[in-house]
C-alpha cells in the first residue's frame, strides 16, 4: 500500500457545535516524507550487507584467485606452506549450529508454551526476565565458563557416559567416539544452544502472548485442551513470527565467535565424532586473524565471505521449505 | 456433544505430557542460567566491592576497579543504540507497513537475516577499514558504529514481526477516521507494538554489551580514563578478555566480577524498561 | 528525575574536563606476551610524569599492522622484522623485555622440574613422532621418573602466537625433523589428535584437565599457577632451572652484535647457564614520525628509555627479565642514532 496513493481528505465543513480542525493538505506530504524515511532506512540495511559482503569478498580475492573453486572442498590448512581450504571451518560452523538448533528450538518452544499456558500469572514476568538474562551474559563469559567449568564436567561425566552407552549403537554410534577431552564440537554446540535460547524464546513468548484473546478463548470454549490450543490456534497464527525467532537464533549460532573459540578445540582435522575438536569459521578467524599476513589473512577473510554464502544457502533452503509447507496448507506465506 | 471416553482420555494425557515437557524445558533453561550466574558471582565475589565502581583498571600487582571500563561500555552501547535503533525500527516499519509482502521487502528481509549471522569480528574489521584506517586512530565512535551494525538486524527483524502482529482492524479504524498514514504508524501502531519492539531492542542491547571482537578492532581499549569519543576507550568485554588471559589470579577475579556487573546491569535495564512499559501501555 | 539528570550532566562535564587536563596520550598495540609488564610500567610512569601510555594486547600481527598503518604510536611484536621490511615502512625496532617459555605436563606422580627433555626429544614428542610416555627415548633421559604406559596428548596454542613462534623457532634449530615438518611460525601444523587452547589460559586449562598431556606456556603463567614444568637441555647440553638467572644468562650470551636492527631470535642461546627457550619482545616505532604524530612518538620513546633504565624491579616482580645492561646500552645508542 503506497502512501502516496491514499486520497488526501478535503477539509471537512465544520459543524456548528463541535468544529473539527481543518485537515491540511500537507498531511499528504507528511506521509511521503515518512514513507521516504522508512524506505531509506530499509535500503540502508540492504546496502550495509552489500558493503560488508563486498569488502569481505575484496579482502579474500587473493585466496580465491590462488585456490579457485578447490578452496571450497579442500580440507588443508597449512600456514607454513600457505595452503588453505574452507571445508573444515564450514563443516564446523554447520555442525555446531545444527547441534545448537536441535537443542535450542524445542527448549525455547517449551519455555514459550510454559509461559503462555502453564505458568501462573505472577510467575510469568520473573521467569521471562530470567530467560532473557541468558542473553545478557557476555559471549566471552560463556567461553570462560564453558572452558573452566562446563568442559571439565563434560569430560568427567557426560562424555564417558555417551561413549559407553551411545557409542556402540549402530547409526548414532560413530558420532560419539574418541577420548573424552571435554572440549569439542558437542560442547560448543551445547553452549551455543544455551546462548541462543533467550533469543528464540523471548520472541516466541512475546508473540504467543500477543494473540487476540478472542481466538484462544473461543478454542477453549469449544473444549480444547491447552496443548491443543497451542498446536491448533497459537502456532498457526504466529507461524511467521515463530519462524522469524528461529532465524534470529540460527543467525546468532552461525556467527558466534568468542564462546565457540574457547571450547571447540581449534583443530583443523576432520572427524566424524562430535566429541572431537573441530573449528568453525568465526573461531578460525578470531584465533588466527590478529597474527595473519598475506595469503593467510586473505584466506581468513575469504572464509568469512563464505559464511555469508553458507548463511544465504541455509536460509534459502529454509524459506523454500516453509513456502512449500504453507502452500500445502492453503495459506499465503 | 458426546465424545468417545477413550478419545478424551487420550487428549487429556497428551495435554498433560506436553505441559510437563514445557515445564521441564523451562527448568532446563533456568538450570543453565543459575549455573552460569552462580559461577560469575562466586568467582568474582572477591572483587565485588564499592572499589569496583570507583577505581580504574589496575595493572598486575595492584588493586583497582573497572570504572573506566564500565563508563566506556555504557557510552559505546548507548552510541550503538542511538545510531542503530532509529535505522532498525524505521527499516522494520518499512517492511511491515509499506513493503509488506512485496518482492523488495522480502529481499530486504532475507538480506537482513544474512546480516544477523555476520560474525561480530567481521563487522569489527569492516568498521576498522571504514573508520579507523581512514581516521588514523582507534576511537570509541568507531566502536559505537560497530555495535550499531550488530544491533540493527536484530531490531529490524523484531520490529517487523511486532508491527505485523498488530491487527489490521486498528489500522483500518484509524484510517477510516481520517488519520494520515504516518500518524497511524507513529501514534497508534508503534504504541500497540511497543512491547515487541522493546524486546528486540533489549535483546540487541544485551548482545552488544557483551561483544568483544568488534571492539578490539575499533575502540581498542584503554588502561586509563577517557571520555573522548575520538580516542580508544576502555570497555568491559575487552577488560574481561585481557584479565582472563593474564597469569595473575587477582586479574581473573576482576574478570569474573566485570562479567557479573555487566550481566546485572542488563538485567536491571530489562526490569526497568518493562516496568515503564507496563505502566504506560496497560494491557 | 531532574536532580539525577543534573548530577549526570555535572559528572559528564567533570569527566570531559578530566580527560583534557593531562599530559601526552600514547597508544600502543601488539603482543600479549608483554601486556602485564607494559601496563605495570605505564601505571608507574603515569604517576611520575602524568603521561598516559595505553597498551592493548591484540596480537603481534595486529600490532605490526597497526604501526604500519599509523593508527598507533608504537607496536610490539614477539617476532622481529627484517631490516628490509623495517626500512620499507620507515620503522625502527628494539627489544624491550625478556621472558621464558616452558613445557608443562600433566602426568600423575611427576613433580615440577622432574621431567627432562632434550631439544630434539621435545620436538619428536610435540610432532607426534613419539606417542607414549614410556617410550624408550623418554625413559632414557628420565631414569628416576615413573612414566606411565599412556598416550601423549599434545596441547598447543590455537590462536596465532608469538609464544608459538619462539618455541617452534627453537625446535627448528634443534631438530631437523621439526624443521622439515611443522617448521616455525606463529601458527604451525600440529599432530591430528592434538588440542588447541586459546591463549596461555586455554593451554594451561587444557593441560590441567587432560591426563598425560603436554603443552607450553610462558614462565609467568607457570609461576602464578604453580604448574608442573619440564626441563629442557640447553645448547651446552646442561639442564638448568628456568628462572630470571637462566633467562638473563641466555640474553647476555646471545649474539646481538651480529643482528642489524636487533633482528635476532635468541632461542638456543649458548652458555652453560642459559635457558634454551628464551624470548624477547620487540617494540616498533617510526624513525621519522609525521607531524601530527611527532609529539606522541617522542613521548613514547621517553617512556621506553625510562622503562629500560628504571623499570627493572617491576619486570622481576612480574616474572620477566629486564634487558641486561650491555643490551640496554646497545638499544640506547641505536635509538639515539636512528630515531629523530
Amino acid at each position: 500500500m503506497d502512501a502516496t496513493a491514499l486520497p488526501v481528505p478535503r477539509p471537512v465543513a465544520a459543524h456548528a457545535e463541535s468544529p473539527l480542525p481543518a485537515r491540511r493538505l500537507s498531511d499528504g506530504g507528511g506521509d511521503r516524507v515518512f514513507a521516504g524515511i522508512t524506505r531509506t532506512a530499509a535500503w540502508g540495511v540492504f546496502l550495509l550487507l552489500i558493503g560488508i559482503a563486498g569488502s569481505m569478498f575484496w579482502g579474500g580475492r587473493q585466496a580465491f584467485q590462488t585456490f579457485g573453486l578447490h578452496f571450497l572442498i579442500s580440507d588443508a590448512w597449512d600456514v607454513g606452506r600457505d595452503q588453505y581450504g574452507a571445508l573444515i571451518p564450514i563443516f564446523g560452523t554447520l555442525a555446531s549450529s545444527a547441534i545448537a538448533m536441535l537443542i535450542a528450538v524445542p527448549t525455547s518452544f517449551g519455555i514459550a508454551v510454559f509461559l503462555a499456558e502453564v505458568a501462573p500469572r505472577w510467575v510469568r514476568s520473573p521467569i521471562a526476565i530470567a530467560v532473557e538474562l541468558l542473553a545478557a551474559v557476555p559471549s566471552i563469559v560463556y567461553g570462560m565458563w564453558g572452558l573452566f567449568f562446563f568442559a571439565p564436567v563434560m569430560s568427567a561425566r557426560v562424555e564417558p557416559w555417551l561413549i559407553a552407552h551411545v557409542g556402540p549403537l549402530p547409526i548414532l554410534g560413530p558420532l560419539f567416539q574418541g577420548a573424552p577431552i571435554g572440549i569439542g564440537m558437542l560442547t560448543a554446540g551445547i553452549i551455543l544452544a544455551i546462548m541462543i535460547i533467550p533469543f528464540i524464546s523471548s520472541v516466541m513468548r512475546d508473540v504467543f502472548q500477543a494473540i487476540p484473546p478472542a481466538l484462544r478463548e473461543s478454542a477453549f470454549a469449544l473444549g480444547a485442551t491447552p496443548w491443543e490450543v497451542v498446536r491448533r490456534v497459537t502456532l498457526p497464527h504466529t507461524r511467521s513470527a515463530v519462524v522469524g525467532a528461529v532465524f534470529l537464533g540460527l543467525g546468532r549460532a552461525l556467527g558466534e565467535t568468542m564462546a565457540v573459540t574457547f571450547v571447540i578445540g581449534n583443530s583443523f582435522n576432520f572427524s566424524k565424532s562430535l566429541l572431537a575438536p573441530g573449528n568453525s569459521i568465526a573461531s578460525a578467524i578470531a584465533n588466527e586473524f590478529a597474527e595473519a599476513e598475506g595469503l593467510h589473512r586473505s584466506a581468513l577473510i575469504a572464509i568469512g565471505f563464505l559464511l555469508f554464502v553458507v548463511t544465504f544457502i541455509v536460509l534459502a533452503i529454509a524459506k523454500l521449505m516453509l513456502a512449500r509447507l504453507s502452500r500445502t496448507e492453503g495459506r499465503a506465506a | 456433544m458426546i465424545i468417545a471416553p477413550g478419545l478424551l482420555a487420550r487428549r487429556k494425557t497428551v495435554n498433560v505430557i506436553a505441559l510437563i515437557a514445557a515445564t521441564a524445558t523451562t527448568v532446563f533453561g533456568l538450570f543453565w542460567l543459575a549455573w552460569i550466574l552462580w559461577t560469575t558471582f562466586s568467582q568474582g565475589a572477591a572483587a565485588l566491592s564499592p572499589r569496583l565502581f570507583t577505581e580504574m583498571t589496575p595493572p598486575p600487582g595492584s588493586e583497582g576497579g573497572l570504572l573506566n571500563a564500565l563508563f566506556g561500555s555504557f557510552v559505546m552501547v548507548a552510541l550503538g543504540v542511538v545510531i542503530g535503533t532509529p535505522i532498525g525500527v524505521l527499516a522494520g516499519t518499512y517492511l511491515a507497513e509499506y513493503g509488506r509482502a512485496s518482492k523488495l521487502a522480502n529481499t530486504i528481509r532475507f538480506v537482513n537475516d544474512i546480516l544477523l549471522s555476520a560474525p561480530s569480528i567481521l563487522i569489527g574489521l569492516f568498521v576498522y577499514e571504514l573508520v579507523v584506517a581512514q581516521q588514523g586512530h582507534y576511537s570509541a565512535l568507531a566502536g559505537g558504529i560497530a555495535l550499531a551494525i550488530i544491533l540493527i538486524p536484530v531490531v529490524v527483524r523484531t520490529s517487523d514481526e511486532a508491527l505485523r502482529l498488530v491487527p489490521n482492524q486498528m489500522r483500518e479504524a484509524a484510517l477510516a477516521l481520517g488519520v494520515p498514514q504516518w500518524k497511524v504508524t507513529t501514534r497508534i501502531i508503534y504504541r500497540a507494538g511497543v512491547t515487541g519492539i522493546m524486546t528486540g531492542i533489549l535483546l540487541a542491547v544485551a548482545r552488544i554489551s557483551g561483544e568483544t571482537a568488534p571492539l578490539l578492532f575499533t575502540a581498542l581499549g584503554n588502561q586509563y580514563w577517557s571520555a573522548d569519543l575520538n580516542a580508544p576507550m576502555a570497555n568491559i568485554p575487552t577488560a574481561i578478555y585481557n584479565y582472563a588471559n593474564a597469569p595473575q589470579d587477582e586479574a581473573h577475579v576482576l574478570a569474573w566480577a566485570g562479567a557479573f556487573v555487566i550481566t546485572a546491569f542488563v538485567l536491571l535495564l530489562n526490569i526497568v524498561v518493562r516496568f515503564f512499559l507496563r505502566t504506560r501501555t496497560p494491557r | 528525575m531532574k536532580r539525577i539528570f543534573e548530577t549526570t550532566l555535572a559528572l559528564a562535564a567533570m569527566a570531559l574536563a578530566a580527560s583534557t587536563a593531562h599530559a601526552a596520550d600514547i597508544t600502543g598495540a601488539g603482543s600479549s606476551f608483554v601486556e602485564p609488564i607494559m601496563s605495570r610500567w605505564s601505571a608507574d610512569y603515569n604517576k611520575i610524569t602524568g603521561d598516559r601510555v595505553n597498551y592493548q594486547p591484540n596480537g603481534s600481527g595486529a600490532g605490526i599492522a597497526a604501526i604500519k598503518a599509523g593508527t598507533v604510536d608504537f607496536g610490539a611484536s614477539d617476532q622481529p622484522l627484517g631490516s628490509a621490511e623495517l626500512a620499507a615502512a620507515g620503522l625502527a625496532q628494539f627489544p624491550v623485555v625478556i621472558g621464558g617459555i616452558l613445557p608443562v605436563v600433566n602426568i600423575a606422580g611427576v613433580a615440577p622440574g622432574a621431567l627432562h627433555f632434550s631439544g630434539a626429544l621435545l620436538a619428536d614428542v610435540l610432532m607426534g613422532r613419539i606417542t607414549k610416555w614410556n617410550d624408550p627415548a623418554i625413559v632414557k633421559l628420565n631414569r628416576g621418573v615413573k612414566l606411565p604406559d599412556a598416550a601423549i596428548t599434545v596441547v598447543h596454542r590455537a590462536d596465532g602466537s608469538g609464544t608459538t613462534f619462539n618455541l617452534t623457532h627453537y625446535l627448528a634449530q634443534v631438530s631437523p625433523a621439526w624443521k622439515a615438518g611443522p617448521g616455525e611460525g606463529k601458527t604451525v601444523n600440529w599432530p591430528a589428535a592434538s588440542i588447541g587452547g586459546k591463549q596461555n589460559a586455554g593451554v594451561a586449562q587444557a593441560v590441567k584437565q587432560t591426563a598425560n598431556s603436554i603443552g607450553y606456556v610462558e614462565y609467568a603463567y607457570v609461576v602464578e599457577n604453580k604448574m608442573t614444568y619440564a626441563l629442557v637441555s640447553n645448547a651446552d647440553g646442561r639442564f638448568v632451572m628456568p628462572n630470571a638467572a637462566s633467562f638473563g644468562a641466555a640474553a647476555a650470551r646471545a649474539p646481538w652484535d651480529r643482528a642489524s636492527d636487533f633482528n635476532l631470535v635468541m632461542t638456543n642461546a649458548p652458555g652453560p647457564k642459559a635457558w634454551p627457550i628464551t624470548a624477547t619482545t620487540f617494540v616498533l616505532v617510526y624513525k621519522h614520525p609525521q607531524a601530527e604524530k611527532a609529539a606522541s612518538s617522542a613521548a613514547a620513546m621517553k617512556f621506553f628509555r625510562w622503562a629500560l633504565a628504571k623499570g627493572t624491579a617491576q619486570a622481576a616482580a612480574l616474572n620477566y627479565v629486564a634487558l641486561p645492561p650491555a643490551l640496554v646500552g646497545r638499544v640506547n645508542s641505536y635509538v639515539t642514532a636512528n630515531i629523530k
